[in-house]
């Protein structure tokens, strides 16, 4: 009978390997420590350096959000039927240096942000100076859903579908003094529940204008919420303006005042970069970004660039109101 | 060479620091077919194709201070992979750039290059890193001659100063990342003037004669 434990001679490790045991067990160790250190180094290096203020737990990202479905009156698509930016992507790709520079920093730090209650200033040169709760508005007007294109300036761009009400309507409804010549918007400053405040990138709060006639432009909205919910925090809950054929910029999140005013306001980008960010900021494929081209832009979840349209593919609802003006020069 | 390169200390070096340096592109890769690159998969892989390649440049130059300073030989023997790992996601960053980002409309690309001088940095940066990956070899090493080889690879100096300087302006506001790598590659730029000047005085007495 065959002994059952003998194994063959060619199963037999070498002496040599044998007595090196050792060291090809360290130098594996060893290889595995420094691959691992130096991968998990780069990866760190990876996810940037830029301090993230305030991490919150990760999860949904519209956890902490109130998901109220809001009451839409009417829908109207000016979008030309193009397919809306999944809901996913438009709340988790923001600019809102509030909560941080990095395009997934407002998506994870905005859960401090507290939206309600809110109180929203409407003062300056009006007849009836307002110091209201910002679901009063939801009283006044009967929502609209609206499709947008939102082209912002670093040339990518969304379809998004906001609800809100045109912020012509709120500002006839305050009644416009023959001084309201443009209108003065503020954000919101509180480091407490806007983190990103507590380093001065930015000069804050946010400030953002619009001239009268452009605010009182049925484009010219404010949203309260979108895909037929409230606003996401990371959207500039609890109120924000859109205007659709300006880059993104414009659009103002986390509105605490609304001023109508006699002189042009400043207005954030303008004055930390006046030579790229100018006042009017309308889309211009013809008016490069001194860094960049604004020739075409990415439409979020598409591969191929597509073309930049002159004022977002508005201009033959807004173009009027630029007419006569070097837009080389307004830019 | 058999029996060199078995009796050289630190055999796992390389090859540990060349598997490690290539999980970001295994990261990139796996997160790209998972759709988990983000809203913007094209750029988020484009930037940080870029960052890695930066960081490699930055990474190259360490070596020589870590000798003359910590009295490290190891990382001298990472050097020549370290530019060519620069070179390798330098060039993926330009591959991401031309062909998905621009879709290779070589109109737009040539337009960008001229007219924006971020992309003309960077792609001058790029056509820097050539000449330096095609004579990384010991053979054109040889080709060359030791001292028109060293002048060439001067040029590991400007590369990254360039791309810092590239990334600075591609940002919109934040600049704290592209200036750390700044401060970093300027502190290592700075040991290295110390360390040359040291070394011509040096040479220029007698009594540390015998350190070369």
């Amino acid at each position: 009978m065959r002994k059952l434990n003998a194994p063959a001679a060619r199963e037999i490790t070498p002496e040599r390997t044998y007595l090196r045991r050792r060291e090809f067990l360290r130098n594996s160790l060893v290889f595995t420590a420094t691959s691992t250190g130096v991968g998990s180094t780069l990866l760190w290096l990876m996810r940037g350096l830029r301090a993230t203020p305030h991490k919150q737990p990760s999860g949904s990202v519209t956890q902490a959000d109130d998901h109220t479905v809001l009451t839409i009156a009417q829908r109207a698509d000016y979008a030309s039927g193009e397919p809306k930016t999944p809901l996913e992507s438009v709340t988790s790709y923001n600019n809102f240096y509030e909560f941080g520079t990095g395009k997934s920093d407002p998506a994870e730090n905005a859960l401090t942000l507290r939206p309600r209650p809110w109180t929203l200033t409407i003062e300056g040169a009006v007849a009836q100076p307002q110091i209201l709760d910002v679901d009063q508005l939801l009283k006044w007007f009967p929502l609209e859903e609206r499709v947008y294109r939102m082209r912002c300036v670093e040339a990518w761009s969304m379809v998004i579908p906001w609800v809100g009400f045109s912020l012509g309507d709120l500002l006839r409804r305050v009644g416009l003094t023959s001084r309201a010549k443009f209108v003065a918007f503020t954000s919101l400053i509180d480091p407490e529940q806007m983190p990103g405040q507590r380093s001065d990138l930015l000069p804050w709060p946010y400030v953002e204008g619009l001239r009268i006639d452009e605010a009182m432009h049925p484009l010219a909205m404010l949203a309260v919420g979108l895909y037929g919910r409230r606003l996401p925090n990371q959207d500039g809950a609890p109120l924000r303006s859109v205007v659709p054929w300006k880059y993104g910029f414009k659009g103002i999140k986390s509105i605490v005042n609304i001023r109508l005013v006699e002189e042009q306001p400043p207005t954030t980008w303008n004055l930390v970069g006046p030579d790229e960010y100018g006042f009017y900021a309308n889309v211009n494929p013809a008016v490069d970004h001194p860094r960049w081209s604004q020739a075409t832009e990415r439409r979020i979840g598409e591969y191929r660039r597509r073309p930049t349209l002159p004022f977002n593919g508005y201009a033959e609802q807004v173009a009027g109101l630029y007419r006569g003006m070097d837009l080389h020069r307004f830019f | 060479m058999g029996s060199a390169a078995r009796n050289a200390p630190l055999p796992w070096l390389k090859p540990a620091v060349l598997t490690g340096s290539l999980v970001p592109l295994a990261a990139i890769l796996m997160r790209a077919s998972a759709n988990a690159l983000g809203p913007d998969p094209i750029a988020q892989a484009l930037n940080q194709l870029g960052l890695l390649a930066l960081v490699f440049l930055v990474a190259a130059l360490g070596c020589t201070p870590l000798k003359s300073i910590v009295g490290w030989t190891w990382p001298m023997r990472l050097r020549r992979m370290l530019g060519l790992l620069a070179f390798f996601y330098a060039l993926l960053h330009v591959i991401t750039y031309t062909a998905l980002d621009q879709g290779l409309d070589w109109h737009a690309i040539g337009d960008d290059i001229v007219k924006r001088k971020f992309i003309f940095v960077g792609f001058f940066t790029f056509v820097l890193l050539i000449p330096l990956a095609a004579t990384s070899t010991n053979s054109a090493l040889r080709r060359l001659g030791y001292v028109r080889w060293k002048h060439l690879h001067r040029l590991a100096y400007l590369a990254p100063a360039l791309a810092v300087l590239h990334f600075t302006w591609r940002v919109k506001r934040d600049v704290r990342e592209p200036v750390t790598y700044g401060l970093v590659l300027g502190a290592l730029l700075t040991a290295r003037l110390v360390d040359h000047i040291g070394n011509t005085r040096c040479k220029a007495r007698a009594w540390c004669s015998s350190k070369d």
